[in-house]
């Protein structure tokens, strides 16, 4: 958000994860085109855990609408209605961007139990968008919300991996 | 983690003015999302196109994973084979002879029951096999049950066409590209199919109850009349699927309908087939001849 200052007039380099964020959440949202035919959910939402790693662990390495086109393609490769992704993970950005007015100073649990109410809310919105209310995917939904929240350290770490060319102050 | 720098992007107003744009195009990007929600809710699938073009470049990949996994799993076998192949040589020239007679009756069989046929001018009710492709990939994340078919509009793959394999049924074609189509599998919470009960013909619907398992309704019958190993196959009743394609066996019996698991597991399919659609679409009534209007 303030990439555009300039200390002291030199211009710093431009950090790549301004565009390893968006690749790196595309081909997360492709781990679908795994060769598996499956019966139930059981893979979790990857582009949505590294959308949140990569929020939570460098907030400015992605516009806050950013989520809408990555939201759009995760649409298209995920068998959601079109549109849900794109709805949920803006609406997940907005919600974070409001939480980070209020809780200000976090540590990774805080983070952590971001990330899992966030992608709970988006599973289980997702499930009501796009299944019907008969339909018995309620036991496999929360194994796939717990798996995914359990997954977010690991987004984390390897968005703070790839984001490794960044120079700490 | 250290708090976010200052909301307030310092005093420029070119800064200022690109983080308020930034939130006003988030929300209006939301609202697009949410109304594209509502249109793909009333109409599925209208982004069709744009969904086929990306799996038109992800099933090659995901045929070729395929291929490799397909490739992996059988190497523990090969290298049994290749051990065994020795004995299994001996073994079987012995039981060539052995069967040598019986080959000869059964051909002998074999040609007296085609000369019956051709008395009875039978012909064999199988309908005819549009093409036989492979599902490389399927929506894994999804409560929605869609897998993809290597196949498409080039090998006359067209929507809503039947999707089995050896055992049974397995989908229905909702979507075709060029070289990749979707196939909506019947463990799909949105799929409802016609059966029948194979001993005795019940009419009966079997819709997906998207955990793998499949709900199965008496079509006209108060009591639940169903008994756990009942066979399901399609009756043909709306011209869709082919009849006597085995769906499932019911497994459970419910208060007002049964459970039913489904005799196909679409991921341990080799092949699959796309079926003709078995009475087609009829075609559209004649229009009205157009009468001169008068003046």
């Amino acid at each position: 958000m303030a990439l555009d200052l300039t200390p002291l007039g030199v211009p710093s380099p431009r950090p790549r994860a301004r565009w390893l964020a968006p690749l790196s959440i595309a081909l997360a949202s492709l781990i679908t085109i795994l060769p598996v035919v499956a019966t139930v959910p059981f893979l979790p939402p990857f582009g949505l855990l590294m959308l949140l790693g990569w929020r939570l662990t460098r907030a400015d390495a992605l516009r806050v609408w950013a989520a809408a086109p990555l939201g759009l393609f995760d649409d298209l490769v995920s068998g959601q209605p079109f549109g849900s992704a794109m709805f949920l993970w803006t609406a997940c950005m907005l919600i974070i961007d409001v939480l980070e007015t209020r809780i200000v100073w976090r540590n990774f649990w805080q983070d952590w139990l971001i990330a899992a109410g966030a992608t709970g809310f988006v599973l289980i919105a997702g499930r009501f968008i796009a299944a019907p209310i008969s339909a018995k995917v309620d036991a496999a939904l929360l194994l796939q919300a717990g798996a995914s929240a359990m997954l977010f350290p690991l987004a984390s770490r390897l968005c703070a991996w790839l984001d490794r060319d960044v120079q700490k102050a | 983690m250290a708090p976010p720098r200052n909301r307030r992007p310092g005093f420029s107003r070119r800064a200022q003015y690109g983080l308020f744009f930034s939130y006003v195009a988030a929300i209006g990007l939301l609202l697009i999302g949410g109304t594209l929600v509502l249109v793909s809710r009333y109409n599925p699938h209208l982004f069709a196109a744009l969904r086929s073009t990306v799996a038109e470049v992800t099933t090659p990949v995901s045929s070729g994973l395929d291929a490799a996994r397909r490739g992996i799993g059988g190497v523990p076998g090969a290298i049994g084979s290749y051990f065994g192949v020795r004995g299994e040589n001996a073994r079987l020239k012995r039981q060539i002879e052995a069967e040598h007679a019986a080959l000869q009756r059964a051909l002998g069989l074999e040609r007296e029951n085609q000369r019956l046929r051709l008395l009875l001018k039978a012909r064999d009710a199988t309908p005819e096999t549009i093409v036989v492709a492979r599902l490389v990939n399927s929506s894994a994340s999804s409560t929605r049950r869609y897998a993809t078919l290597n196949a498409g509009s080039w090998q006359r793959v067209a929507q809503g066409q039947p999707v089995r394999d050896g055992a049974g049924l397995i989908g229905q074609v909702v979507e075709a590209g060029p070289n990749a189509s979707r196939v909506l599998l019947v463990t799909d919470p949105d799929s409802t199919i016609p059966v029948r009960r194979a001993s005795d013909g019940l009419p009966a619907i079997v819709t997906g109850r998207g955990d793998g398992t499949l709900d199965v309704r008496a079509a006209n019958a108060a009591a639940n009349p169903f008994r756990p190993g009942d066979l399901l196959v399609t009756s043909g009743t709306g011209g869709v699927f082919p009849p006597n394609i085995p769906i499932g066996r019911i497994t459970q019996i419910g208060r007002d309908s049964a459970t039913a698991a489904p005799v196909s597991n679409p991921d341990m399919a080799d092949f699959v087939m796309v079926l003709r659609v078995f009475l087609p679409e009829p075609a559209p009534p004649p229009q009205p001849f157009p009468t001169p209007k008068a003046k």
